[in-house]
């Protein structure tokens, strides 16, 4: 099985326990923070490994990369701390387990990765996606099993992914092109935290649409619109990667609002949270999240991630906010939608 | 020509009659599992006169006739089990009065579910009927005939209980009206404080008569439906689950299901909890004390709420369509179930039964309880899907459905719109007064048999 690349050391030696110290959902003071922290390092019983609500944050916090979110999970699984009720952690990975009910479609050198999504397919497509929406996989089989640490089993994240990756090394596609952060957050991340290889060019949804549009820049009608933004969890596991959305908002004429909870300060989508900490916690979370999206003045919401969008569509249009995916914002630049 | 055809054409015309064989095949079975019968006739009378004169004919000639409304029971009831005329309804589909104030609404006898529900949502949308969970062509008659349930059942009881009145025609051809409306105009109620004579006909299955009017109770539509899912992998649980939901008088209705497929829902109970508000306020006020109620198991990490965002638009319609799904997993459209009423305290056993059935003639199962009554009781259906074209199959569904039956009633439940097998079981255990009772009504009301006979039928 593959170890954990995480090295106490590092977590002894750290000048700012950022993992803990900027932590949204737990409030500790420096020497709190660094001292709960070891204590997850040693492997013993912290509050930590109660209480958190598996946002991945301390995964962009850690400005040492020693993967706090990953050891928390490890730790949690180890001690056999459920972070959801046994029978929802049980239906999760049931619901994913490879049955050979995957989708392929013609796949050369690239193939287009709709995790286990469907509506990812949906969204694939039209002209920013007419040069490999053929090449596309959907299914168990091409899930990224991020998924599974927010119910600390990192064991099933470990047996499935190497099989995942084996699964797009079969397809003979020398890239992928991710749709979903979750996947692009496992084999950017998680893999290489597991020291596990991966054989092929994961490419960022995003990266592909810059790409894109400015090869369709002539059809780009700049949409002059304001809005928010929802970043998901799995965007913690890939913050380089921020940017490129504004990148990717410029290019179509959208305006992204500052907020108070965007950027590091991000709110969960709370549909996790709902599972992990209740439903109190997670209509807090909600309402901080949807009402300063409300303040900001914004005509859309822009999601990044299907389920993200499925948890909070109804909030944001009930404040009169239109909610929509990032793609079908810029087919709409292109005139699409 | 036959006699008995030129009378019943006079009756309700040419259109209306038939007993040509295209026809009859199909008022001689239902979609269940059970053999057909062929009835001689079919008519569909327009009129509650018409009605009393083919009954007339019938009971002049000494012929079975069978009421049906849809034919959708899955059990056989409108099955002609010693032929005769099948009495199709559906031409009697006028909704008569509606009494907003009073909350009740006056139907024929084969107004239709989807009907009724349309109806409302046009001129009434702030009332609402308990909807049964079966095709929108089913009928309301029937449905209370059957003792049938519905959304509303949970809270106001069954689908019975909520009539306020009938007009049944009685195998002697009087038109009888029960309840308030036998005194005057008003529909009010079908018994208190009056001698409650409609349960000389609901639950009889048509034995005892044909329901041409029926008074149905309204509720208030609130604006807002919602719905939580609690998941629990502890069967033991459930019980005391339902109690502590029920217990707050928070939901308007309650199911719990489980089945094998989609992996998904593999090994877990999903109790279903439904819950209304006009405003957002009223709906998470309540949506916090269901939540509260189960918090002891939400710690233990025993149960949980799962994310239902994507299945709502399925969860909340009314009928569920998706039941009628769970008959297409085999392939061949077909499902039956045995729903026996039951404390609440039998689904551990109920459920350790269909498990045990189902891999003993090698069925595809759904299990499913529908809480009645704030808890008193739950209706559980023992689902087992066919495929129509496999008739051994079918025999193996049969089979496991009388099983499941006789354990059930064993243990202390009834049956609900029970087959013949099923009703003959129940009286087998019944008290031999109470057995002594049923026959009395029966001979009195229908001294001649001809009323859907086979059915609660004393030997």
């Amino acid at each position: 099985m593959y170890q954990l690349k995480h090295d106490p050391d590092i977590c002894a030696k750290c000048p700012s326990p950022d993992c803990l110290l900027k932590c949204q959902y737990m409030s500790f003071d420096t020497e709190e923070a660094h001292e709960e922290m070891m204590k997850v390092c040693r492997g013993e019983d912290s509050p930590v490994l109660e209480k958190c609500v598996t946002c991945y944050a301390c995964e962009e916090y850690c400005s040492q990369g020693n993967h706090p979110f990953y050891l928390i999970g490890e730790r949690r699984e180890e001690k056999g701390i459920l972070t959801a009720a046994r029978p929802i952690t049980n239906q999760w990975i049931n619901m994913t387990t490879m049955q050979g009910k995957y989708m392929t479609g013609a796949v050369t050198d690239k193939v287009m990765s709709c995790c286990f999504i469907p509506d990812l397919g949906a969204l694939g497509s039209g002209k920013l996606f007419e040069e490999i929406a053929p090449a596309f996989a959907l299914g168990a089989e091409f899930m990224c099993p991020a998924v599974h640490t927010h119910f600390a089993k990192m064991s099933v994240v470990k047996e499935r992914l190497p099989i995942v990756l084996e699964n797009f090394a079969k397809l003979g596609a020398s890239e992928v092109i991710c749709l979903h952060d979750e996947c692009y957050g496992t084999f950017t991340s998680i893999a290489p935290a597991y020291g596990i290889d991966v054989p092929f060019k994961p490419v960022y949804y995003m990266d592909y649409l810059v790409d894109r549009l400015d090869a369709l820049k002539d059809e780009i009608r700049p949409l002059n619109v304001s809005v928010v933004y929802q970043r998901p969890c799995s965007n913690r596991l890939i913050p380089e990667k921020f940017p490129v959305l504004r990148a990717l908002l410029d290019r179509i004429g959208v305006q992204l609002l500052e907020r108070e909870y965007q950027g590091e300060n991000a709110l969960c989508c709370g549909e996790i949270i709902r599972a992990v900490a209740g439903y109190q916690r997670a209509n807090d979370v909600q309402k901080r999240n949807v009402d300063d999206m409300a303040a900001a003045g914004a005509e859309y919401c822009v999601f990044n991630c299907p389920f993200c969008q499925s948890t909070l569509s109804e909030m944001v249009s009930k404040q009169g906010i239109k909610p929509i995916h990032l793609i079908d914002l810029c087919k709409m630049a292109i005139g699409e939608k | 020509m036959t006699d008995i055809l030129q009378s019943l054409i006079e009756t309700v015309g040419e259109k209306a009659v038939s007993n040509r064989a295209e026809e009859l095949w199909f008022y001689a079975r239902d979609p269940g599992v059970l053999e057909p019968h062929t009835p001689a006739y079919v008519v569909a009378p327009k009129t509650t006169e018409e009605v009393q004169k083919v009954v007339e004919i019938a009971n002049r000639e000494r012929i079975p006739v069978v009421p049906a409304g849809n034919g959708m029971s899955l059990t056989g009831l409108v099955r002609p089990l010693k032929g005769g005329i099948v009495m199709d309804m559906k031409r009697m589909n006028r909704i008569l009065e509606l009494n907003e104030r009073a909350r009740y609404v006056v139907v024929e006898g084969g107004v239709s579910q989807g009907q009724l529900k349309a109806y409302l949502e046009e001129h009434c949308p702030h009332l609402r009927h308990s909807i049964p969970d079966a095709p929108p062509a089913t009928t309301v008659a029937a449905n209370v005939a059957i003792h049938g349930q519905g959304r509303l059942t949970q809270q106001y009881g069954f689908n019975s209980d909520m009539v306020t009145g009938l007009e049944v025609v009685l195998a002697n051809g009087k038109i009888c009206r029960i309840g308030s409306c036998s005194m005057g105009p008003y529909w009010f109620s079908k018994g208190p404080a009056l001698p409650d004579l409609s349960g000389l006909f609901l639950g009889w299955l048509g034995s005892t008569g044909i329901f041409t009017k029926v008074g149905l109770r309204l509720f208030p539509n609130k604006r807002i439906r919602d719905v939580e899912i609690f998941v629990t992998d502890r069967i033991e649980l459930v019980e005391d689950i339902i109690y502590r939901l029920t217990h707050t008088e928070m939901a308007e209705d309650i199911s719990i299901w489980f089945q094998p497929k989609p992996l998904m829902f593999k090994d877990n109970y999903h109790i279903n909890v439904y819950f209304t508000g006009d405003t957002e306020e009223e709906i998470e006020f309540k949506r916090k004390m269901i939540w509260d109620a189960l918090q002891v198991y939400i710690d233990s990490k025993d149960g949980g709420f799962m994310g239902v965002q994507p299945m709502k638009p399925m969860l909340l319609e009314q009928p569920q369509r998706s039941v009628a799904a769970f008959a297409d997993v085999p392939k061949g459209g077909g499902f039956e179930y045995s729903g026996p009423i039951a404390p609440i305290e039998k689904f551990p056993e109920y459920t350790e039964k269909l498990l045990e059935l189902a891999g003993k003639y090698d069925l595809l199962y759904a299990g499913a309880a529908r809480i009645i009554s704030g808890g008193h009781a739950m209706m559980y259906g023992i689902s087992f899907a066919f495929n129509r074209a496999d008739p051994e199959m079918m025999a193996r569904v049969k089979e496991a459905l009388d099983e499941a039956t006789e354990y059930a009633l064993g243990l202390g439940g009834i049956p609900w719109k029970p087959n013949v097998t099923e009703q003959q079981i129940a009286m087998r255990m019944m008290d031999p007064n109470t057995l002594d009772l049923l026959r009395m009504v029966k001979d009195n009301l229908d001294p001649n048999g001809i009323m859907n006979p086979g059915n609660w039928e004393v030997g």
